[in-house]
């Protein structure tokens, strides 16, 4: 069931730009179990959305099956939603985005709708650099179905139920920047400060963003012994240094040292702030970023940040040549060639 | 009895030789001629090195089935020697290449042999190793102009258009044609009793596939999303699509596309960017065949119950599993009909013709928008990729594409307690809209899991059950909105029922039935559901004789299913070996089934 929010309006809630209230952003009341990491990163999207002046309708939110799938009816109740089939998410993304350019397309999917059942779709929209924002919100199990590993449970990963995974984890971020991703960020569910710029930065990318959250089942997997608890992930968890996103048309104004700080800017004019950490590692340099994210897996290191960005990379749409006038925005006029046509074709098969 | 203008010919080749074109030079002369001609590519699951046929029927009487009995065997393949001489009628002809001796164990007594050494006269004339095997081709279409009386300027012609541009290859080609005729003027005195003599009976039909009728029909219809996998028999239906729409739909100002196609990793992901694209408002199809349908169960049932106009078409192919990927059969009826778990049904069309194939494909848009569901279109291997000679497609530029119920922005503000599955017009179509219309209107989410009026996820019980009996109302509605069958009913007591390209065969099969002094009526079925018509002329008859291309009778099973009728009054008939279904075997499977002598 899905279940409505009381309807509450506080006289004093704060606006954005655009006039909307945080509220504007909401959803319907989560059915996950409480202390879920999932409602975190829907938060996180609320917030996110009402920072950056998205009007929602303007967002297409897309998932697949499984607990993390739910979660788009928890936030943007006035963005249309499409909750498809277990593991095809990128591919209604996909056809969604050819036929509107336009429109913000944000994604949501598991660990097991990604990494398994719809790794072939998952490699896929990867390289055709879909104009998108793909949320993996990954606990290692399979929630809905009672805890079962997934294709990302770390190999000596410990279930609830005792047994160890003997199988090797499949690390997404690498995969993703294998497969061509110009966009590939990690973060943890409860890092909101973290969370909610990545995810700014994610909607401003123009190309393929994937957004991996470590999103702990309080139910399944918050175990000792699991790599994917709360506890686990907070010990482990090695950021690349603070990130701010710059909305479009904002100023920077804290002055930084060179070597402390890059600044990157995106195609629609906002920027981003990294804050350095280390000074050998360019989230730019495909090489390097490789090397670290390996790096930290061989010593059980969680990497957290945007770790990947290739802003020169070209959208599918500009791949194929497509009219900038969303093709569903087409009328007889631009899409039927007529009679008079017709009867020249008719001609060539005489 | 074979006659002027009345054989068959056909042609044993080996696959990946520049055969098919010297073979379709044939049939389109005879074309070109003015008299109908029915060409058939028979033909292996291989690039190069197999065996492959083809069968030119040529008919005065303008028959466009295919004919038991070959009068004439081209055979230039010796892998397969032994099967072409005893396919040859008694009192055939059988021409090879007589460069080499032809060994004893072909001879038949019965038949004409016709030697002409072709690869002596190419490795005399010509110096290319690809030349000499390509203009080999050639080389017999001029022994046939000369055995058959074809007309060298209709053939000379047919050069020139095929190789404009590339004219330096006009002259080799005509030098070949006239040294295949030059032989057989000097050195073959008995000519065949059957040869083609000009008429003018093609009128202004055209002789085109209907891949690529079906894939200009989708350029018309509006199509702009397209994402499909390769699969045989339907890749060259997108293939057609791209090349039109690479000619028609390109913007001439910004030089961008109008259209976009997608070669998807499956076809599970095919059908997912299809719905997609048909969620948000584009109209967009793919093309696949049975194997892929097979893959496409899921996502067929997600858009049935959530309301997503689909456009597939099945160019269907022969067997179970990989089955003959490169022969013909109508064996994907059941599968497409119900295709995925839980109570579905869907929309199907059976073209008959590349006609068919181009109208039915545009107005298939219409059909799944104006019905929220999917539509697909069950051409075959023999429909989709043999030449057909067909009427002339046509196009009324007054006509304007149903979208069907969407509602805009400005429509979204005058609505009421808007649900995007509330049944307002009682006829089973819901309103829906698209994203990115309205700031706070008309927002709702699509699911594949139960849902209420209002798009909200439910298991209540009582509210499945309304949704799910409002989802058979909407196909009732269906009933009326495909095209209705083709009737002719002359009140006798047998009646023959058929679609897709069976129908020339039964036309034919009827016609000699007649003839011999048995009348049945006929019923062309477009599509499915089935209405009322459908019923009535069965009810109406005594015995109808339900013909197919399938093993199982799948459309006779279909037709019991969704209306009770009395299985005993339905006869099959019943042809499924892969190749496309002939006269002959219609007429048999009636004449050996016959009920009663009340006829």
């Amino acid at each position: 069931m899905s279940y409505s929010k009381p309807v509450f309006h506080h006289p004093n809630l704060t606006k954005n730009a655009l006039g909307y209230t945080k509220k504007d952003y909401e959803g319907s009341l989560s059915t996950l179990c409480a202390g879920c990491g999932h409602d975190s990163i829907s938060a996180a999207i609320v917030e996110a959305c009402f920072e950056l002046n998205i009007e929602p309708h303007r967002v297409a939110k897309l998932s697949g099956i499984g607990c993390s799938s739910k979660t788009p009816a928890y936030f943007l109740n006035n963005s249309h939603g499409f909750n498809s089939v277990h593991g095809r998410m990128p591919s209604i993304a996909t056809g969604a985005n050819l036929a509107n350019r336009d429109l913000i397309y944000l994604g949501v999917s598991g660990d097991g709708d990604t990494a398994a059942i719809g790794m072939g779709q998952f490699c896929h929209v990867i390289r055709r650099n879909l104009n998108m924002i793909y949320v993996v919100m990954n606990n290692g199990c399979y929630g809905l179905t009672k805890g079962q590993d997934s294709a990302t449970a770390d190999k000596g990963s410990i279930a609830k139920a005792g047994n160890m995974n003997p199988f090797e984890g499949i690390d997404l971020c690498s995969l993703a920047i294998e497969l061509g991703a110009t966009f590939v960020a990690q973060s943890f569910s409860g890092d909101k400060s973290q969370l909610i710029p990545i995810l700014q930065a994610a909607m401003s990318h123009k190309g393929f963003a994937l957004v991996n959250v470590i999103s702990p089942c309080v139910t399944f997997n918050n175990n000792n012994g699991s790599t994917k608890s709360y506890d686990y992930v907070r010990e482990h968890n090695e950021s690349m240094g603070r990130i701010d996103f710059v909305p479009i048309g904002e100023e920077i104004t804290t002055q930084y040292a060179d070597d402390e700080v890059k600044e990157v800017k995106f195609h629609d004019g906002s920027e981003l702030l990294f804050h350095k950490l280390r000074k050998d590692f360019d989230p730019e340099n495909k090489i390097e970023v490789i090397n670290a994210i390996q790096n930290a897996r061989s010593k059980n290191e969680i990497l957290t940040g945007i770790l990947y960005l290739d802003r020169h990379g070209v959208e599918l749409n500009d791949l194929l040549n497509t009219t900038a006038v969303p093709l569903n925005q087409l009328t007889e006029k631009e899409l039927c060639p007529g009679s008079s046509m017709l009867d020249e074709i008719n001609q060539g098969y005489r | 009895m074979s006659g002027v203008n009345d054989f068959v010919i056909r042609f044993a080749n080996v696959n990946g030789t520049g055969s098919a074109s010297a073979n379709f030079l044939f049939a389109k002369t005879v074309f070109r001629m003015g008299v109908p001609v029915v060409p058939k590519n028979i033909f292996p699951s291989n690039i190069q090195g197999l065996p492959t046929w083809y069968e030119v029927r040529v008919s005065e009487k303008g028959y466009l089935g295919r004919r038991d009995g070959i009068d004439f065997m081209v055979a230039i393949n010796p892998q397969s020697f032994k099967k072409d001489v005893a396919s040859v009628k008694s009192g055939g002809f059988f021409m090879y290449d007589s460069t080499k001796v032809l060994h004893e164990e072909f001879i038949r007594p019965d038949i004409h042999y016709i030697g002409v050494p072709m690869m002596e006269i190419c490795n005399q004339e010509f110096t290319d190793a690809r030349q000499r095997q390509l203009f080999k081709n050639i080389v017999y279409v001029g022994a046939l102009a000369s055995l058959l009386k074809l007309d060298f300027s209709v053939i000379e012609q047919l050069f020139a258009e095929q190789f404009k541009g590339k004219e330096k290859l006009i002259a080799p080609n005509i030098k070949a044609l006239y040294l295949g005729a030059d032989f057989i003027s000097k050195n073959i005195t008995s000519y065949p009793s059957f040869y083609v003599e000009r008429r003018d009976l093609v009128g202004d039909r055209i002789l085109v596939d209907g891949n690529t009728a079906a894939g200009l029909g989708a350029v018309y219809g509006g199509a702009s999303v397209v994402s499909w996998y390769p699969i045989t028999p339907s890749t060259s239906l997108v293939g057609a699509f791209e090349d039109f729409a690479k000619e028609l739909r390109v913007d001439g100002e910004t030089g961008k596309n109008n259209f976009s196609i997608v070669q998807a990793e499956d076809e599970l992901a095919a059908i997912g960017m299809v719905m997609g694209a048909s969620w948000n408002g584009a109209r967009s199809f793919t093309a696949t065949s049975g194997p892929g349908v097979s893959l496409m169960n899921e996502f067929l049932g997600l858009a049935y119950f959530s309301e997503v106009p689909i456009v597939l078409v099945d160019v269907q192919r022969a067997g179970p599993s990989t089955g003959m990927p490169t022969r013909t059969q109508q064996s994907d009826i059941l599968e497409a009909a119900y295709a995925s778990h839980g109570d579905t049904k869907h929309v199907l069309l059976f073209p008959s013709t590349p006609e068919e194939c181009f109208h039915f494909m545009s107005e298939a848009f219409d059909l799944a928008e104006g019905l929220q569901t999917p539509v697909l279109m069950m051409s075959d291997l023999d429909l989709g990729m043999n030449d057909h000679m067909s009427a002339p497609f046509k196009w009324d530029d007054e006509k304007k594409y149903q979208r069907g119920k969407v509602l805009n922005a400005e429509e979204l503000e005058k609505v009421k307690d808007w649900g995007r599955y509330k049944d307002v017009d009682e006829d089973g179509v819901p309103y829906r809209t698209l994203p990115g219309s309205h700031p706070t209107k008309g927002a709702y989410f699509t699911r594949g899991s139960s849902h209420d009026e209002y798009a909200r996820y439910t298991e209540d019980s009582d509210t499945y059950v309304r949704i799910m009996e409002r989802l058979v109302k909407k196909m009732e509605t269906a009933k009326s909105k495909v095209p209705a069958p083709e009737i002719h009913d002359g009140g006798n007591a047998m009646g023959i029922l058929y679609y897709g390209t069976s129908a020339h065969a039964c036309e034919e099969a009827k016609d000699l039935l007649a003839e011999a002094g048995t009348k049945v009526d006929s019923m062309r079925i477009k599509a499915f559901p089935f209405n009322e018509e459908v019923r009535a002329f069965i009810e109406r008859h005594d015995q109808v004789f339900v013909v197919e291309q399938n093993r199982d009778a799948q459309l006779r099973t279909l037709l019991i299913n969704e209306m009770d009728l009395n299985p005993a009054k339905l006869t099959r008939v019943l042809h499924y070996d892969g190749t496309p279904i002939s006269a002959d075997v219609v007429l048999q499977g009636m004449l050996s089934n016959f009920k009663s002598q009340s006829h």
